[in-house]
């Protein structure tokens, strides 16, 4: 489909926010879904580009994505402009299964960019069981690079920074943070953590998690030509049975229990 | 809407109201695509390569884009025959009744391929099998048996034996002399002949110091091919009797022409697919046009006709 640029802003050193007019992917996405967006209009680069949903609202039939610019088709992306139209299909994938009762606390973990798909999984549960008992955790390499800080503490839960350089924050990676997070906490209560990231922020996030029998969804990160589950390229290696198997990113994920994954 | 009736042909028994097919390896089994375009307008689905046995596929990153194309690896995953009878096929005889299915088969060995052939003999709403000797990612079978004139000959007599099906083989680009390979299937009771597959490729990235893909090598599709596509079909319509499916960087309906006029007698869509979901659907409205735009009656009549 054809979709209306509303608004396309410049929100870090290489990071953009695209609100688009899309009255049924707002109405209809899920956290965790993504879509898939043909940036350029030629044949170099040929291929669509997957991209997190950032945010849906159905009242206003706006999506929007957050993205950072990191080869040719972003490059084409951050040129287009507001009044133009994005090929876009999707939603796409299988989104976060979202927590129905309040009883458990939660832990949302981004680095970079992939805030994303997360501060729209906070905006639900904002929406539903509420963040009083939710902590974010926003990572980036340096200051200038978090995202949405403002926009999580907005929504009332509990906001920690990580920074690799130190700039900002806890200094050093996410995952340390985590844990000692995760050692602050009193013991028997019922966590749930959520992540999206690089996917070696997300084998360690999922070796915390594992070690200390946490419930975990992680969304992943694959190469991707079709989006919806015909050319089997965006392969993520999950547990069957005694063996593994390859399922695909885009239709069985982006979303995936961490012990599903199996990491080389 | 025209009459659509200059588009419709027959390719060895296999009725299409159009002659563009979409591609295997790049629709899937159809029903991935079934919620983005309307399968009943498809000339033809080829699937994904089918084994015996379900494939694992390869280790990923399985594909890595470059100009105007990309390079997949993705090492012919699929759940093997039995899920295709029994579960795929009957999902497309119900979704897209009036579409012939052409199932892509896959093999370690000569005994898999003829046995993949037997399985699909007399399965409802299988049209044709497009035997699939040119993979270039898998370690065994795929491409060794299309890169020799013996091998070749070989599947093709072993599949021709194990079904009444209409055998259609798939040529690999990676070859001194693709007329050879062809002479081969035609000679040996193939009823048609679909080319190109992939161009064996690499890519590195110049940073990290690696290779691209976890396999190394894959095979290279999309609009960089199609001049390849287009010199090889032209030479392969010259020398065998038999008809020939044009594929290999068709991205527009222009390009399908081109195909036809290099003597192809219909044409399969594949990495456009990703770019564009209706891609094959667009094609074909866009060969009507071309034909009612210049005075043709019928598709046949531009097959060859290059000057």
């Amino acid at each position: 489909m054809k979709l209306a640029i509303i608004e396309h802003v410049k929100v870090g050193p290489r990071s953009w926010r695209l609100e688009l007019d899309a009255p049924e992917p707002a109405r209809d996405s899920v956290p965790g879904q993504f879509v898939h967006v043909l940036c350029g209009s030629s044949y170099d680069p040929l291929l669509r580009r997957p991209f997190s949903i950032h945010d849906a609202d159905a009242e206003s039939g706006r999506i929007r994505l957050l993205y950072e610019v990191r080869g040719r088709g972003t490059a084409l992306l951050a040129e287009r402009c507001p009044g133009e139209t994005l090929d876009v299909l999707g939603p796409l994938g299988q989104g976060f299964r979202l927590p129905e009762t309040s009883d458990a606390r939660l832990l949302l973990v981004a680095g970079g960019i992939a805030v994303a798909p997360l501060y729209f999984l906070a905006r639900r549960i904002a929406d539903t069981v509420g963040c009083a008992r939710t902590t974010f955790l926003i990572a980036a390499r340096t200051k200038s690079m978090l995202l949405c800080v403002e926009e999580f503490s907005s929504l009332g839960g509990d906001v920690r920074l990580a920074t690799d350089d130190g700039s900002a924050g806890y200094s050093g990676f996410v995952t340390r943070l985590m844990s000692e997070y995760l050692e602050g906490l009193t013991g028997g209560e019922k966590l749930i953590v959520f992540a999206c990231g690089p996917m070696p922020m997300l084998e360690g996030v999922a070796g915390i998690t594992k070690a200390r029998g946490l419930k975990c969804q992680i969304s992943t990160e694959a190469k991707m030509a079709c989006g919806v589950g015909a050319c089997m390229s965006c392969a993520i290696k999950v547990r069957a049975g005694d063996s593994f198997e390859y399922v695909r990113a885009c239709r069985e994920g982006p979303v995936f229990d961490a012990d599903e994954v199996i990491w080389e | 809407m025209n009459d659509r009736s200059r588009l419709a042909v027959n390719i060895c028994g296999i009725r299409m109201k159009n002659p563009v097919m979409v591609a295997s390896g790049t629709f899937g089994f159809g029903k991935e695509y079934g919620d983005f375009v309307d399968l009943n307008q498809l000339g033809a689905i080829v699937t994904k390569g089918t084994s015996l046995e379900p494939w694992q596929g390869n280790p990923p990153d399985r594909i890595a884009e470059t100009p105007a194309g990309m390079l997949n690896a993705i090492g012919l995953q699929n759940d093997g025959v039995e899920s295709l009878i029994n579960e795929k096929i009957p999902w497309l005889r119900s979704a897209a009744p009036d579409v012939p299915v052409i199932v892509n088969v896959a093999g370690k060995t000569v005994d898999e391929y003829a046995e993949v052939a037997r399985r699909l003999d007399g399965v409802e709403g299988v049209a044709g099998l497009e035997i699939n000797i040119s993979c270039p990612n898998v370690k065994e079978g795929g491409i060794a048996f299309g890169t020799d004139p013996a091998m070749t000959a070989q599947v093709v007599r072993a599949v021709r034996k194990a079904t009444r099906l209409p055998v259609i083989p798939k040529l690999s680009p990676n070859v001194t002399d693709i007329v050879l390979m062809a002479r081969a299937c035609a000679d040996t009771g193939a009823d048609a002949i679909s080319l190109i597959n992939t161009l064996l490729g690499t890519a590195i990235d110049a940073e990290s110091r690696t290779f691209k893909l976890a396999n190394i090598t894959g095979g290279l599709s999309g609009p960089a091919i199609k001049p390849i596509a287009l010199r090889m079909v032209w030479q392969v319509a010259q020398a065998v009797d038999i008809p020939v499916i044009g594929v290999g960087g068709i991205m527009t309906a222009e390009d399908a022409v081109e195909f036809f006029l290099a003597g192809a007698d219909a044409v399969q869509v594949g990495t456009a697919n990703f770019v564009n979901p209706s891609a094959a659907v667009e094609i074909a409205d866009g060969l009507d046009t071309y034909l009612e735009r210049h005075g043709f009656k019928h598709i046949s009549e531009i097959v060859g006709a290059v000057e």
